[in-house]
């Protein structure tokens, strides 16, 4: 699914570093890419690891909103295509994790980070999903917002985190695809089926807008990011180019955008929006969200929960091997 | 008993259709290769991307160092008799 590479505001105005590391500068500013075992500044190594983990963090924690609904999809149908998406979700999670682990990282560490509190992951899943409605919105519009984000990605600097955003974005079409037909279907249907959707992109617009980060003005990565090849465009331009994109398909689902301020700019060829309240992103991001707590103990939880399962994986190869062996000597 | 830390790590090789060679696709982690194999399946073929899979542990593979790759590579550099478009062929003459 998606995350978001910012935190709430703090001092970090430094540049990238150009001193040095003439190899890696020439790679990038010929826009070629740096692979693992390449020399590269301490901080673009420090960067991209917390980047990418944060990455797979939301994949894995983005399991959560959407797996409540397996039980209670409308038709089997339905069911085995979420089943498809948030197995997808967890493969996504997985290759982030392999392409974190290029830099010098240990998934369980990783994990363990994500299970102290000490990494974060993508705080749109800070927020509950009331009813069906809210997952084919979430498909639409959270993943949709996703692929704006991560297409980019797939051309960042460091090869195994392009290659791995090519498979991502390659999945996320199915997702986002699945998500606006979802929708489609409850917008056309009865009146209180329409009403649900409407409710649920009204909760679901502004944290989708909000997935971009703060403005280009207060971003705190971005120049470095930029400078390095990873992000390609500001927070401001992809947010434009998601609202653009996204308020056709909204007038062909026949439901509204909660935005007094939504109106097309003929001058600028975009369209204006109203001011987005980022005091409440930041408040998600701190820990105070509607479901940050529930999502970090269903994560602990799961984790230790499968530990058995782990266990039985090591004894089930230990036991093949010496099986092996005695096979061998017979 | 070895905890997941423990667990080696496999590269993963997909051949998408007959007539083409493996190709690395990524990575996993896995208690020994039988489980590695059934892991990339679940993993990096979801959608029939592949018709067979090699898993490789990472430790095995002995790989070029990035940095001497001058050295290592540059041999091949000035050898530029070795491509066919170092060689004047009079107009006219075809199948060459």
């Amino acid at each position: 699914m998606y995350g978001n590479d910012f935190t709430a505001p703090q001092a970090d105005g430094q540049d990238a570093v150009r001193e040095g590391h003439e190899d890696f500068w020439r790679v990038v500013e010929s826009d070629g890419r740096i692979e693992p075992r390449d020399e590269m500044p301490e901080d673009y190594r420090a960067s991209l690891v917390r980047q990418i983990a944060q990455h797979a963090h939301s994949e894995i924690i983005g399991m959560q909103p959407e797996g409540e609904w397996i039980s209670r999809a409308p038709s089997l149908r339905r069911k085995a295509i979420l089943m498809a998406k948030v197995q997808d979700e967890a493969g996504h999670g997985l290759y982030l994790y392999a392409a974190a682990e290029t830099l010098g990282v240990d998934r369980a560490e990783l994990l363990d980070k994500l299970h102290s509190g000490k990494q974060k992951y993508s705080s749109i899943f800070n927020y509950p999903t009331l009813t069906w409605a809210d997952i084919g919105t979430i498909g639409w519009l959270v993943d949709g917002a996703a692929i704006v984000n991560q297409v980019p990605l797939c051309r960042c600097s460091y090869g195994p985190y392009a290659r791995a955003m090519i498979r991502v974005c390659k999945e996320e079409s199915f997702h986002q695809r699945q998500g606006f037909e979802a929708l489609y279907t409850l917008s056309h249907g009865t009146p209180e089926q329409k009403a649900m959707a409407q409710d649920a992109v009204d909760r679901w617009w502004w944290p989708s807008l909000m997935m971009f980060g703060p403005h280009d003005a207060e971003s705190t990565h971005s120049e470095k990011s930029m400078a390095w090849g990873v992000k390609r465009f500001s927070n401001d331009e992809l947010r434009q180019r998601f609202v653009d994109m996204t308020v056709p398909q909204a007038e062909a689902l026949g439901l509204t955008l909660p935005d007094p301020d939504l109106r097309w700019n003929e001058e600028r060829g975009h369209y204006d929006f109203g001011e987005i309240d980022f005091t409440e992103l930041f408040e998600v991001i701190k820990g105070n969200g509607p479901c940050n707590q529930q999502r970090m103990a269903r994560r602990r939880a799961a984790h230790e929960d499968g530990t058995w399962a782990r266990e039985a994986a090591v004894a089930y190869a230990e036991k093949a091997q010496q099986h092996g062996r005695r096979t061998a000597v017979a | 008993m070895p905890d997941r830390r423990d667990w080696p790590l496999f590269e993963v090789f997909v051949r998408s259709r007959r007539g083409l060679s493996h190709a690395h696709v990524g990575s996993l982690h896995a208690p020994d290769a039988q489980m590695a194999l059934r892991n990339a399946r679940d993993v990096y073929t979801r959608r029939q991307e592949g018709v067979s899979l090699w898993v490789v542990e990472a430790a095995a593979i002995t790989a070029s160092s990035p940095e001497e790759k001058d050295a290592f590579f540059d041999p091949a550099g000035d050898k530029i008799y070795r491509h066919p478009t170092f060689y004047d062929i009079p107009e006219g003459v075809e199948h060459l």
